[in-house]
């Protein structure tokens, strides 16, 4: 039996400048979901599964997707910084669980480390930021936009049954709208900030760091180091998944999300 | 007329298996196929060509850089442009040019280009690039800053060479304590600037804008003509009449004792699997951002193998359109007259040679031109009233519009 349909509200919501686009379902504990760097994927079943238990708020980040491109940002505290903005007018924070997807990752911890006791918790998916010490993060410049997104699966079926075997030209124009909007201001340091894992220790609320053991665009050893260096944090790799835990292994992250945010 | 002598300075001496077994020879394809002893010996043939050409009456000597790729060995147009300054006397020392976005201090650039200016005694025509998608790569220069960063490195530079120091740069891109380089050019206003080009319209009008010469790189005859009608709205637009003194081509032109030699000679202009640039993922020669949003749905088919490269003509069809062209002087006098008639350039570069194209060969054929193309040319220049900005007098710039002459002794 399939499960029941989620109805999703999107708003345009102004924030410094830039026509925020805000998907939103669901009741109960707020979450705010950031999306990884090739954008927030329609239909999200990760998204679906989680508005099923939880509040669930979806921005578009600054530039990406339906949301408009602020030609003045230059760094992905920026966009974090967005985001307290955002969550300050609508005063969320207190309750409010972040939830960052390989990108959107980053953008949670740089959100965690400005307000160490903001939030509720902190949950970090294959997320960027941290620059690994023996690997490499996966470069998006050099590679083809259906290339990049295939080596963040595990299970290149998974790839199939979300984009098609072959993408519409349609979905290549967003990644690349997507993949320009990230090189503005993640171009270098590629994909890492190398303040970071200096702020990290005054994050005093609990962080949940989430792997997909088949990782192939962020290292493992980053998901070794973001627990070590957060001090309320512990680490479940899944299986089964590659960089995007959410497509491939959505209820099971899901899942993972809920019970962590029931803890509270 | 202008006419210059151009080579890409191809690294010929690479293993050309290894290109085709790798999929690419450019960007990533490995350097350990480099090989500096050949290195070392193609450097020192293309210097002696240089030479030869000014000896037979070339007007100028054209120079481009590129990076991580056999198909131009220049890395640093300047440096070529520093030994010719010394080594040559009566050439101009075209640089088209260096690629502005991938400086991190055009200040240093602009230092240099007035060096070579003054060694040179006031030769130096500054051309200014975008540089290819893959030379943002190479360099980890942000492609989504391209263009801001030419246009404002453009700016900085001119200001350097045009207002005494110092001055202090606070830019979007580019931020200088102090601006006070001395070194400054030994022309005034500042040496002439030629963009050269071949796809982007922004290009085409960021250039007439500036009231700069475009030079149209090996394009078909009918795409050079939408091009100078573009350059000519907006030189109507901005006050001026275009016409052949902002106008130039390079030609792909190599000329032989014999047909058949020519035209096995010219199969080398095609050497990088015909693509001159060199066969690399499209992602390399387009990264996001570097191309404007109105290319968007063509580049990312293009980047994904659903659309064929838009410069990726075979050799026949090349032939035949002009692109390449390729014969004894007496039967390429009359294609490159059909060059001039249909768009009236007054600044040609000639291409000359590529590939494989033995040293003797491109020798034989810098000769050639120099002894009975370049003259013909010249009568037809005369009769055709394709005058150059030097013989026109053109304006500098649209902010300096008198020419480009040697300031006078100051006592």
């Amino acid at each position: 039996m399939s499960p029941s349909p989620v109805s999703w509200r999107t708003e345009r919501v102004p924030v410094a400048g830039i026509t925020l686009n805000v998907a939103s379902a669901g009741s109960g504990r707020p979450v705010l979901v950031l999306h990884h760097d090739i954008g927030r994927p329609e239909p999200s079943p990760f998204d679906d599964a989680l508005a099923r238990a939880c509040r669930v708020l979806a921005p578009s980040h600054p530039g990406y997707d339906a949301s408009s491109r602020p030609e003045w940002m230059r760094s992905v505290r920026d966009v974090a910084v967005v985001y307290q903005w955002l969550l300050a007018e609508r005063d969320l924070a207190r309750d409010l669980t972040l939830v960052g997807l390989g990108f959107g990752g980053w953008i949670a911890a740089e959100m965690a480390t400005m307000a160490p006791r903001a939030f509720n918790r902190l949950v970090l998916v294959g997320a960027m930021g941290l620059k690994p010490e023996r690997g490499e993060i996966a470069d998006q410049a050099l590679v083809s936009y259906i290339d990049y997104v295939r080596r963040g699966f595990a299970d290149q079926r998974a790839f199939d049954r979300l984009f098609g075997a072959e993408p519409p030209t349609s979905r290549l124009e967003q990644w690349d709208l997507n993949r320009e909007m990230t090189f503005r201001i993640a171009w270098k340091p590629y994909m890492y900030n190398p303040t970071l894992p200096h702020l990290l220790g005054g994050v005093a609320i609990p962080a949940l760091i989430v792997w997909g053991r088949d990782d192939r665009i962020v290292p493992l050893e980053c998901a070794e180091r973001y627990q070590k260096t957060l001090p309320h944090a512990r680490l479940e790799i899944v299986d089964g998944a590659g960089h995007f835990v959410d497509m491939e292994q959505p209820d099971e992250l899901a899942s993972l999300v809920t019970r962590f945010v029931a803890e509270a | 007329m202008h006419l210059m002598y151009f080579t890409e300075q191809p690294m010929s001496a690479y293993p050309e298996q290894e290109g085709r077994d790798f999929g690419a020879t450019a960007l990533m394809f490995s350097n350990r196929h480099f090989d500096p002893v050949a290195g070392s010996r193609l450097y020192n043939e293309y210097l002696e060509h240089y030479r030869i050409a000014e000896e037979v009456g070339f007007d100028g000597i054209m120079l481009n850089e590129h990076h991580n790729a056999p198909f131009c060995m220049q890395a640093k147009c300047n440096i070529f442009a520093s030994i010719l300054a010394a080594t040559t006397k009566r050439v101009k020392l075209v640089l088209l040019g260096n690629p502005l976005p991938l400086a991190d201090n055009p200040v240093r650039l602009a230092e240099e280009l007035a060096m070579i200016d003054m060694v040179s005694r006031g030769r130096l025509v500054s051309g200014f690039v975008r540089g290819g998608g893959q030379e943002q790569l190479a360099a980890g220069v942000n492609p989504a800053y391209n263009r801001e960063r030419f246009e404002e490195a453009h700016a900085l530079i001119v200001k350097a060479w045009t207002q005494v120091g110092p001055f202090r740069w606070e830019g979007t891109h580019y931020q200088h304590r102090v601006v006070n380089p001395w070194a400054v050019p030994v022309q005034t206003p500042h040496p002439r600037v030629w963009i050269p080009g071949v796809l982007s319209k922004e290009t085409i009008i960021w250039a007439a804008k500036q009231r700069y010469p475009y030079i149209a790189l090996s394009t078909e005859i009918e795409a050079t003509q939408k091009i100078w009608e573009l350059y000519d709205k907006v030189a109507q637009e901005s006050g001026y009449a275009g016409g052949p003194e902002y106008r130039g081509y390079l030609q792909r032109c190599h000329v032989a004792e014999t047909e058949e030699k020519a035209m096995a000679n010219a199969k080398q202009f095609m050497w990088m699997q015909g693509e001159f640039t060199g066969l690399a993922h499209p992602v390399w020669s387009s990264p996001s951002g570097y191309f404007s949003p109105s290319y968007r749905t063509a580049f990312v088919e293009y980047a994904v193998g659903r659309r064929s490269n838009p410069r990726g003509a075979a050799f026949d069809d090349q032939i035949r359109n002009q692109q390449i062209i390729a014969g004894t002087p007496k039967t390429v006098i009359p294609k490159l007259r059909r060059l001039l008639e249909e768009t009236r350039p007054s600044i040609v570069g000639f291409w000359a040679s590529d590939g494989f194209v033995s040293s003797e060969d491109t020798k034989t054929c810098i000769r050639l031109l120099g002894q009975e193309v370049l003259p013909a040319l010249r009568d037809m220049g005369k009769e055709l009233g394709l005058w150059s900005p030097f013989e026109a007098n053109a304006p500098t710039s649209i902010n300096f519009p008198e020419p480009a002459r040697l300031k006078d002794p100051a006592r």
